[in-house]
This record gives C-alpha cells, sequence and structure tokens, in this order.
C-alpha cells in the first residue's frame, strides 16, 4: 500500500464527545440507531469538500426572522433577540462562507409544521426559518424572536427547552453539522432527553448561548451569542512547525 | 505531540428532529415563497455532461419501517470524476427531504466518473451520502456505488478493505428501468447499511 499523504483529510471526530447513537431515553433513536461499527476510513476528496454558497443566493431578510415571514407593516410576536457569534474549525481559525440554515418554535413554542401537534397557536407573521453565511471571519448574525418550550411526545410529560435547530455547511461534507442551541440559565436543560444524549456536561454547555446584554440594542432586542466550532484539518508536518506546535 | 490538547472540541451533534424540512426545505414545508427554490433541489441547472440518472431510495428503522421524515443529502464528482465540479451546470450537490406519505427520496444526477483516492488510486464512481431525521443522534455518512459497475468496484481501494465483505451489498445502487438506480439505506437491523466514520 502507498502512504498517504501528510495532509491525509480531517482530524478524527472525538465520538465520545457527540452523542451516541443509541440513548434509550430518546426513544426514537432505539430503532434509529446503527448497532454496527462506523467503518473508520480517512475521507477522499469526495468527503474534503463540499458545495460552495455565495453571499448573492441570500435575500435582505433571509437572516431576520421578525420579519422574513411577516405580511407588510407587520412583525413576529415574542421577545426579541439576535443571536451571534462565530463558526471557527477546532485549530480556532475563522469558517467564512459557511452556510447557516435555522429553524425554531414560534415564541409559544409552536412550529409551523403539518406534522407539529401542540395546542399553543401559530403566529401568522412567524415562518422558524432563516438562513445566512459567514463573513470573512466567520461571524454571523440572525434577528428572531425567543423560541417557546414545548411538549413532546417521548416521555408522559417530557418537554423541549427552548432552543433554535442550527444546519451547517462548512467546506467540507466531513463538517456537516446539525445541531441545536439552547438559552443561558433555562432549567429545562438539563430536564431533556436529547440535551441527556450527550455525555459529558461541558459539551452540553458549548450548546448554551450566553445572554450578552453589553451588546443588547436599547429598546429593541436582547443578544444571545453562541459560536460554533467545526471539525478541523489535520495539519502538515510544515504547518506544526511553522506555528510552533 | 501535544498538540490534541490545543484543539478546540467540535460542537456536538444534536437530531435534525421532525421539523429539519421547516429551515433546510422549506417549500417542501408549505412556506413556499420563502426561498426561490429549496437549496440542493436541483443539482443541474443546464445541459450536464455525461450520462444522466436518478437516484431513488427509502431510509428503513430497525423494525422495517419506512421513515417518512428524513433528509437526504448527496456530494459527488461530475462525469469527468472532478469534485467540485468546474461545469457551471452542476452543483454536485442535492438535497431531497423524503415523501411524508411514501418516504422516498429523489435525486436527478449524472452517473460520476473515477475520483482518484489519497493514494492517487481511481476510486469507482461514488456518491457521498449523509442521512438526518428525528430519533438520529448524529448525522450519517456511507456511499453509494453502482452494482454495474464489477471492475471499477472490485479494484476500489475503499471497498477492498472492507473486512466484512457480505456487508459491500447495502453500499450498491440497484439498476432499474429508465436510468434509475434504487438505493435503500436501513439504519439498523440484519441489511444495516454500512456508515463511516470519515
Ligand atoms: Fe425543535
Amino acid at each position: 500500500m502507498k502512504q498517504l499523504p501528510d495532509n491525509a483529510g480531517f482530524l478524527p471526530r472525538d465520538r465520545s464527545w457527540h452523542p451516541d447513537a443509541l440513548t434509550p431515553a430518546y426513544k426514537t433513536s432505539v430503532t434509529r440507531s446503527p448497532q454496527k461499527a462506523l467503518l473508520s476510513f480517512p475521507g477522499g476528496l469526495g468527503e474534503q469538500s463540499g458545495p460552495d454558497f455565495g453571499h448573492d443566493m441570500l435575500g435582505p431578510l433571509d437572516n431576520d426572522l421578525i420579519l422574513n415571514f411577516a405580511k407588510t407593516g407587520e412583525m413576529a410576536l415574542g421577545p426579541r433577540i439576535i443571536v451571534r457569534g462565530r463558526v471557527i474549525d477546532q485549530h480556532g481559525r475563522p469558517v467564512p462562507n459557511c452556510l447557516i440554515e435555522i429553524w425554531q418554535a414560534n415564541a409559544g413554542g409552536r412550529y409551523r409544521h403539518k406534522n407539529e401537534g401542540y395546542q399553543a397557536p401559530l403566529d401568522p407573521n412567524f415562518g422558524g426559518c432563516g438562513r445566512t453565511i459567514t463573513d470573512g471571519d466567520g461571524a454571523y448574525e440572525f434577528r428572531t424572536v425567543t423560541p417557546g418550550p414545548y411538549p413532546w411526545p417521548n416521555g408522559m410529560v417530557d418537554w423541549r427547552p427552548a432552543h433554535i435547530h442550527f444546519s451547517l455547511i462548512g467546506h467540507a461534507f466531513s463538517q456537516r453539522l446539525i445541531t441545536q442551541m439552547y438559552f443561558e440559565g433555562d432549567p429545562m436543560i438539563l430536564q431533556c432527553p436529547i440535551v441527556g444524549s450527550i455525555d459529558h456536561k461541558e459539551a452540553i454547555e458549548s450548546l448554551i448561548a450566553t445572554l450578552n446584554m453589553a451588546e443588547a440594542v436599547p429598546m429593541d432586542a436582547r443578544v444571545y451569542t453562541f459560536d460554533i466550532v467545526l471539525r478541523g484539518r489535520r495539519q502538515t508536518f510544515f504547518e506544526n512547525r511553522w506555528e510552533g506546535l | 505531540m501535544s498538540s490534541k490538547q490545543k484543539l478546540l472540541p467540535e460542537t456536538p451533534s444534536q437530531t435534525a428532529g421532525p421539523y429539519v424540512h421547516i429551515g433546510c426545505t422549506p417549500n417542501f414545508a408549505e412556506m413556499a415563497g420563502m426561498y426561490d427554490e429549496d437549496l440542493g433541489a436541483s443539482m443541474k441547472k443546464g445541459p450536464v455532461k455525461g450520462e444522466e440518472i436518478t437516484i431513488i431510495g427509502h431510509v428503513f428503522d430497525g423494525t422495517g419501517k419506512v421513515l417518512q421524515d428524513a433528509m437526504v443529502e448527496i456530494w459527488q464528482a461530475d462525469a469527468d470524476g472532478a469534485v467540485a465540479s468546474g461545469d457551471p451546470n452542476f452543483t454536485g450537490w442535492g438535497r431531497s427531504a423524503v415523501d411524508m406519505e411514501t418516504g422516498q427520496f429523489r435525486f436527478d444526477t449524472v452517473k460520476p466518473g473515477k475520483v482518484p483516492y489519497l493514494d492517487g488510486q481511481p476510486q469507482a464512481p461514488h456518491v457521498t451520502i449523509w442521512v438526518v431525521a428525528r430519533g438520529i443522534n448524529v448525522g450519517l455518512h456511507t456511499r453509494l456505488y453502482f452494482e454495474d459497475e464489477d471492475e471499477a468496484n472490485a479494484a476500489d481501494p475503499i471497498l477492498s478493505k472492507i473486512e466484512h465483505k457480505s456487508r459491500i451489498p447495502t453500499l450498491m445502487a440497484k439498476k432499474q428501468e429508465d436510468r434509475t438506480y434504487l438505493f435503500n439505506i436501513h439504519l439498523q437491523g440484519e441489511h444495516e447499511t454500512i456508515f463511516f466514520d470519515m
């Protein structure tokens, strides 16, 4: 077998930091979790690359969930917030041009979706869908309302903590990630079986956005900060030496 | 080398949940007009070189039930084997929410060419696949190979390193009529698809 090049793709995923596939307290995982070991190979060119998205595909309101579904002159109902942060890789380098797609329930905890079963009302001015692309520093932001917590069919009285779903497409298919952002101080976080699918306390904490009143917009919106780390590329010998690692 | 300690931990995954469509395929979620077109809905923006094919399939759980809320994404080379194709008419990337009744996903694309692996060896034509759904805690990576590429498959550097040969058929798309390939994904059970940690 020939030697693999020094820069053979991405750092291996630390699977102990992610949830296991099978987490019985989250019941749906029981029949949807692979039982055989994942096969580990360094990804090929396909896994090390991914689709490109240009900022020109974005509409002016794509990252404003207060307005992007509202009738002209109206707005979504609920506590107004700005969520901002940076997408970086495991080496701490910015990930520019990362597509971030988000979805969430309205302020009452209700999703605009056919399969939604919660009785809280729809907000006619709120869709719950948004997207943005990171800038050269990996920074992103969007404006929305705080999503409400909601009950879901799992245990008899399971409620999801308030959360926003994030989908990220960075530079490579190997980095593909879907996750959820929670809100600092929410007592429901640690009761949730989906949050509890993650073992490490510090890993859970990394999904909790911090309230950042110093950046709040007077008489308008509070700010939550949420940074995201995507898988980093393996560094070559020369990169290591050059950076003195 | 102590570089491991200096690495930041990756943000942990959480399930896409049952409402992934709202954020990723809003037109499919009946929010027409949010965006012009759902991202990844069309991989071809004009005439594209190569053999036009359609990939269809279902995602099955461990009881044999078809998932009606999964989302599947694919990423592939163009007909010449170029990943991140230079062809402006071909995106190489597709996203399909499975049909809420039938559970079928579908991609209209072209058959990919051979892409070299890291050591320069050609890989058999293949499509990289990523599956998420409610109940899947970390998105699952797999690869679709073509059952009618016997020779290339036999020489493929990844297929040839798979120890349990009896599982290789789970990676093979089966040719149907009309240039359609069927690729079913089994999350669990006797026919569990090979998933990769890549
Ligand atoms: Fe949710």
